[in-house]
């Protein structure tokens, strides 16, 4: 069954008997392609107990098969200029690649022998072990990622699969087994929860003929499904700050749980955060925080809806000096869009921002891939480029501050600081509740 | 061998206007797309001891307003085309682009002509951009790789301006003034010290027309002569030790490497291919993917042998002899002197014996693969136009693909004994200190 349609885009997507979806869209700009394998198989499908196995089977993946050794897979990569980039994310695990378009059929033929046939050799798994713990370390010593991960904790809970970390810890990555690797992998990779997409100058017609070589003999059962577990509404504010004393800046993350990708206000959302903290250099946030009031280098708002209610989570990094005045100033945005909401002009540039760029979003092979994925994973439609501009241009400011009255409210915000200077009264790290007028 | 260096080599314009302002369009119809980057020759590499900094704080200066481009209006004027832009400055180039949809393109010329000439520079935007770059600044002594990377550039130089960061050291940031500032931008912003690249869908006359209406009415000025002293030949190993909270350890290796200009500078972007794996020649491309470097020399050396969870290589292509340096991540529990020992061990290696001849092949291999992907828009190909005309000069950029096809194993092994002399290199440490939790 194959489906083409006439848009900005022109994907071709094919559905092979053993369920696998294939999308490939031809394009001219350079001798390359670029292809993504998808799998259900991110942090979500993990035992609770085994907080980092999704990631660390990601790290080993690709390190040897029942057909090639990991010399041999490096060997085939290094020749060809190429990697196979493994990256995991809440709920989906992606093998990535790009290559040469005379080397597509061959380079296609070693990532499908990794997806099917991955052995995770036990030296292999050691030696991944150990990078994956030093890279731990490094997160530990790295404020931003210390002030986002207690944020997620915050705003989800610790055991939440959006709240933990993606990598575990050091003591739940010592514990991982081979046994669990192999299970693990072997219970999420499966054609019929397979999403192959493949973008550059490749025709559609011989990109799926590579496909079924690859993959049409693959039988497996499907993975399980697993619910994103309920979010409980919050009705107070949450702090935390960890100290590291040594560091030069200290790093802010505050936020809140929003809504999930297939929200019928998704549009809406996307632009109140275009205009809270995305708009030029970074919204009304960086208006205040950067421009009047110069305390950062860098100061936005980011959403991430999946399917289950992503965060919205606002950064910044400032003097420790600042740390206060810096969330005293989100506050006031942030009171200031979800009490009185945006303007009929924020609304109608930020429209005619986000309608603009969509040919932007669509510049590069690897870009036209992330979003092919996006569309199949969430089921957009293969026309939803077309359609991503009348979406917008519905969106109205009622929707807007409607958005923006449901998910900014001072008093209901998580927000997490590392970094360096701590008040009298505040030694050492834990947490701190409390409610705000 | 592959379309990029077709888009390279062909329909490039190129055109000086009588105020001395080289201009480059290139046609590409993929996407209705328009990239505009004006660049300009000088960076860090030109300043003096008291305001080094002073080029990247004008870089944020100019985005501040124009005569003719009021403050609160630039926050808006690309956007409202769908377009993205930004700016950034090196040792030897500023720049600045926009990549937006091509009916912007009038608007886009106007406003690097704008930031060329008629820029405000008010005392109360210069000083609120000096907190805002400070605490750029400490962001980045934050990451503790960045911070030793910064004591070993200042340590493997004595005389040469390559010495200190970009950023500018603080005390310079303090106490720079804004007349420092004005003083530098009317120097440098001058049409003869400038290039402007527009490649993307557009009508080749049609961008030179435009651009000699907004151009044109800028005067001549004197351009200034780049005058750096230069480096004097080091005479033994220089070692730095830096020790500060964090949980990991990190070895950095220099040596002085050749320009962009020398012809030793294609073997020795051979050698670190085959050392590190291959990079390509593009700061600014989209294309961010890991090099290809599981059989590299130093991989199998120190990564597969559990050594260092992480190695990287760079060599960047520089108007004077900048750095060759080799970065690695000692994995958790490994002694920094054990580390500091393989590595040399392995470079020492390659130092007396070279490479073999399949590893010469297979890094030629990658670095074509890596140009072919770093060209993958009209953005990156406007980057590369404009790069190599500023730092290196005209027609740099059409031989690279010849140039790392043409270099021998014997060539490699001689820069490999020149460059990588024991006498020559700079070796810095970051040790950790008490930053375990």
């Amino acid at each position: 069954m194959s489906t083409a349609v006439t848009s900005g885009l022109t994907p071709v997507r094919h559905v092979f008997p053993n369920g696998a979806a294939a999308i490939v869209q031809e394009t001219a700009f350079s001798t390359a392609v670029t292809f993504n394998l998808g799998f259900h198989a991110g942090g979500l499908y993990e035992p609770d107990a085994v907080t980092g196995l999704a990631w660390f089977t990601g790290r080993v993946i690709d390190r040897g098969t029942s057909a090639r050794s990991a010399e041999a897979i490096a060997e085939a990569l290094d020749d060809r200029g190429v990697t196979i980039r493994v990256s995991t994310n809440r709920h989906v695990m992606t093998l990535s690649c790009t290559c040469l378009s005379e080397d597509f059929a061959e380079m296609l033929a070693i990532a499908a022998d990794v997806c099917r046939n991955a052995t995770f050799p036990p030296e292999e798994i050691e030696k991944r072990r150990a990078e994956t713990i030093t890279t731990i370390w490094q997160d530990q010593d790295n404020p931003g990622v210390r002030a986002s991960e207690a944020l997620q904790a915050l705003l989800y809970g610790e055991r939440h699969p959006y709240g933990r970390p993606a990598k575990g810890s050091i003591a739940t990555v010592e514990r991982l087994s081979r046994a669990d690797l192999v299970a693990y992998h072997a219970a999420r990779f499966a054609p019929s929860a397979q999403t192959i997409i493949i973008v550059g100058d490749v025709r559609a017609e011989d990109a799926f003929a590579q496909v079924e070589r690859a993959f049409d003999d693959w039988r497996a059962p499907a993975p399980a499904e697993r619910q994103v577990p309920p979010v409980p509404p919050r009705s107070v504010r949450d702090e935390r700050r960890i100290e590291m004393p040594e560091k030069s800046q200290s790093d802010i993350a505050y936020g809140f749980v929003s809504v999930n990708r297939l929200d019928p206000a998704y549009c809406s959302h996307w632009v109140m955060n275009t205009i809270f903290g995305q708009f030029g250099l970074g919204g009304r946030l960086a208006e205040n925080i950067r421009e009047r009031q110069g305390m950062a280098y860098y100061a936005y708002s980011s959403f991430d809806p999946s399917l289950g209610p992503g965060p919205l989570v606002i950064r910044a990094g400032v003097d420790p000096a600042n740390v206060d005045r810096a969330i005293a100033a989100i506050d006031q945005e942030v009171t200031a869009l979800g009490r009185e909401g945006a303007s009929e002009q924020e609304l109608s540039e930020t429209r005619r921002f986000l309608i603009g760029s969509i040919p932007r979003m669509l510049e590069t092979n690897a870009s036209i891939a992330t979003f092919l994925q996006t569309v199949e994973f969430f089921g957009l439609g293969l026309d939803y480029d077309r359609r991503l501009s009348s979406l917008l241009e519905a969106v109205t400011l009622d929707g807007v501050n409607s958005a923006a009255a449901s998910v900014l409210d001072p008093a209901r915000a998580c927000v997490a600081v590392a970094g360096p200077r701590l008040r009298a009264d505040e030694a050492g790290c834990h947490d701190r509740r409390a409610g705000i007028e | 061998m592959g379309v990029p260096e077709t888009i390279q080599s062909a329909r490039v314009r190129t055109v000086h206007l009588d105020n001395g302002l080289k201009i480059l369009v290139q046609e590409i119809h993929t996407a209705p797309l328009v990239s505009v980057w004006c660049w300009y020759g000088v960076g860090s590499g030109d300043e003096t001891p008291g305001t080094t900094g002073v080029s990247h704080w004008v870089e944020h200066m100019n985005f501040k307003g124009t005569e003719h481009i009021p403050r609160d209006e630039m926050k808006g004027i690309v956007e409202k085309f769908g377009g993205s832009w930004n700016g950034y400055t090196w040792v030897d180039q500023t720049t600045y682009l926009e990549t937006a949809v091509k009916d912007a393109l009038d608007t886009l010329l106007f406003i690097e002509a704008e930031r060329m000439a008629y820029g405000l520079y008010e005392p109360e935007e210069c000083e609120s951009e000096r907190t805002v770059i400070i605490s750029e600044l400490h962001g980045g002594d934050n990451d503790p790789d960045q911070l030793l990377d910064t004591e070993v550039t200042a340590s493997a130089f004595h005389a040469h301006p390559y010495r200190h960061p970009t950023i500018g050291w603080l005390e310079d940031l303090q106490s720079m003034t804004r007349d420092d500032l004005f003083g530098h931008y009317r120097r440098h912003y001058v049409p003869g010290n400038a290039t402007l690249v527009v490649v993307g869908a557009v009508d080749a006359e049609d961008v030179l027309k435009r651009a000699q209406a907004h151009f044109g009415r800028i005067p001549a000025s004197p351009v200034p002569v780049r005058r750096r002293a230069a480096e004097p030949m080091q005479r033994g190993e220089r070692r730095v030790l830096v020790e500060r909270e964090g949980a990991t350890a990190y070895l950095k290796l220099a040596w002085h490497a050749p320009s962009a200009l020398d012809p030793d500078f294609f073997p020795m972007l051979v050698l670190d291919a085959a050392l590190t794996g291959a990079k390509g020649l593009n700061l600014w491309s989209s294309f961010r993917g890991a090099p290809p470097q599981r059989r590299a020399r130093l991989y199998t050396a120190l990564v597969d042998r559990g050594l260092a969870s992480s190695v990287a290589g760079a060599l960047l292509a520089t108007r004077d002899p900048f750095l060759y340096n080799v970065s690695l991540t000692a994995m958790d529990g490994v002694a920094l002197g054990a580390l500091e020992d393989a590595a040399l061990e392995a470079l020492d290696r390659v130092r007396l014996n070279g490479l073999t001849e399949e590893e010469v092949a297979r890094a030629k291999r990658q670095l074509h693969a890596r140009m072919v992907f770093e060209n993958d828009s009209v953005t990156n190909v406007a980057h590369q136009l404009g790069y190599f005309e500023t730092v290196v000069g005209p027609g740099y950029l059409d031989e690279l693909g010849s140039k790392v096809r043409a270099v021998t194993p014997a060539e490699v092994a001689g820069v490999a004994a020149r460059v990588l002399a024991k006498d020559r290199r700079t070796i810095g440490w970051f040790r950790p200190v008490k930053g375990r939790a």
